[in-house]
């Protein structure tokens, strides 16, 4: 028996009962331990290492996907902004040109009316030349008709008469002559 | 109950005429005429005294081979829930994960520190192993915590004691870590004649003693515990006034009763078993991380 054996000594159970309990537990441990450190702890590893970096790239390419989105954000902000301006350049614009097409418009219409008007008074102005002349000349002839019915039907009343007369020539000269 | 019924299952414990410390004797898988002739019944040869087995009678016994088949149980374990590891865990890598992670990060990682990663295969292979040897205290065909013979328990003992002051030789050269194991910092010079001694003897004699001591004791009275509640309970249940003198019925009331408060005993063991498992590992991180340490 081996001196540090045996359950029977002064230190009963605290000595291995056979020293080869000691022996092959260390042996069975080591192997163990060489099973651990050369193939399940690195087995282990090398997948937290992939999740790892897995998970890493995920961020990164995460990372990378909100930038390219926030660069098209403010692009798309910026082409807004800049269509809203050339809309509101475009509106502007046409508010101008409304308002200088009302204003040749209107002043082609007023053109118009005063050459209507023009030609309306020239026809008006020639009609009563016209006009005039001919009453002129059948004024004449009424005149002398009246002058003859005044003076030989009423002498009586000649006062009247010759009041007619004179508020007659006085409408005359009143009416515009013109050419 | 008999020994016929015990023989039958081979690993098991002793025959219920040697329940005591007895129960705890390894004995042989094969054994010889010379173990045959001392361990019958009745009176044995006076040669017996001397030597009454052959070294087969002392290297296969049963101890010994539950302690083999813990450890390919806990290789196979490792190996099956590392076959062919995914990123995303399935459930038997998920298993692997959680027992590993539990000691990478919650005992080498938070113990050690830094270049935690070179101790996790030994911290794994410390729990694993001491694990399923506790728990064979509470699983048929075995029935036996191995740790409770105290052979393995020194064996493992002195396998850390060799790794945390061989990690402190490393780290801080031989001069160096003997005097940070024995010269505690900021102790005035006088006190160090008295201080010293007793850092050398806590560090180098008193830690493998009680990292052993604790594992063994813890489970050889857990397994005395259980056969006095399971043994000794089920021998008073049955007991006769034929089968034994002074007996009362009360006996087979407190069998019964006994029997019945094994399930809680039972229940103490299994935490027991996996409690010392994480104890000794805690504690043999916590021995290198002192030895790694700068200043003691």
């Amino acid at each position: 028996m081996f001196p540090l054996e045996g359950s029977s000594g002064p230190l009963g159970p605290l000595l291995p009962e056979h020293l080869s309990e000691f022996v092959v537990g260390l042996v069975l441990f080591a192997v163990i331990w060489v099973v651990m450190a050369k193939k399940i702890v690195p087995a282990f590893e090398a997948v937290y290492k992939r999740r790892d970096e897995l998970i890493r790239g995920g961020i990164e390419e995460s990372e990378r996907k909100q930038a390219e989105a926030d660069a098209a954000l403010a692009r798309y902000n910026a082409q807004l902004a800049k269509a809203a301006d050339e809309a509101a350049g475009i509106r502007e614009e046409a508010r101008d040109s409304a308002a200088q097409i009302r204003t040749k418009a209107r002043r082609q219409a007023e053109a118009e009316a005063e050459r209507v008007i023009a030609a309306a008074r020239a026809q008006i102005g020639a009609e009563r030349v016209q006009a005039a002349s001919e009453l002129r000349g059948e004024i004449g002839g009424l005149a002398t008709d009246l002058a003859g019915k005044i003076l030989g039907e009423t002498l009586a009343d000649e006062q009247r008469a010759s009041r007619a007369v004179d508020r007659f020539l006085a409408e005359l000269d009143q009416l515009p002559v013109k050419a | 109950m008999g020994p016929a019924a015990f023989g039958l299952i081979p690993l098991e414990g002793s025959a219920p005429p040697e329940f005591g410390v007895q129960a705890f004797d390894s004995r042989p898988l094969f054994p010889s005429s010379v173990w045959t002739a001392c361990h019958g019944e009745g009176s044995l040869p006076a040669s017996c005294a001397e030597a009454s087995s052959t070294w087969t009678d002392v290297w296969f016994t049963n101890h010994i081979a539950q302690a083999v088949i813990a450890a390919v149980a806990v290789i196979v374990f490792w190996l099956v829930v590392v076959w062919r590891p995914k990123v995303i865990p399935g459930k038997r890598q998920f298993v692997g994960e959680y027992l590993y992670d539990m000691i990478r990060n919650g005992v080498a990682r938070d113990i050690i520190g830094r270049d935690y990663q070179k101790y996790v295969p030994y911290l794994l292979a410390l729990f694993t192993f001491i694990l399923v040897n506790n728990l064979f205290g509470q699983t048929f065909l075995f029935m036996f915590p191995t740790f409770s013979k105290i052979g393995f328990a020194w064996g493992l003992a002195g396998a850390s004691w060799i790794l945390y002051n061989a990690a402190g030789i490393k780290r801080h050269g031989l001069a160096g870590y003997f005097k940070n194991m024995t010269v505690p910092h900021g102790v005035p010079a006088p006190l160090l004649i008295l201080v010293a001694p007793l850092e050398f003897i806590s560090n180098f004699i008193t830690r493998p003693l009680t990292l052993g001591l604790r594992l063994f004791a813890n489970l050889f009275a857990g397994h005395l515990v259980v056969m006095v509640f399971v043994v000794g309970g089920s021998w008073l249940l049955l007991a006769t006034s034929a089968s034994s003198a002074g007996y009362s019925p009360i006996w087979n009331v407190a069998g019964g009763l006994a029997l019945l408060l094994s399930f809680f005993v039972f229940a103490i063991e299994l935490l027991v078993a996996c409690l010392q498992a994480y104890i000794f590992t805690v504690l043999t991180a916590q021995y290198v991380s002192s030895s790694l340490s700068e200043a003691h």
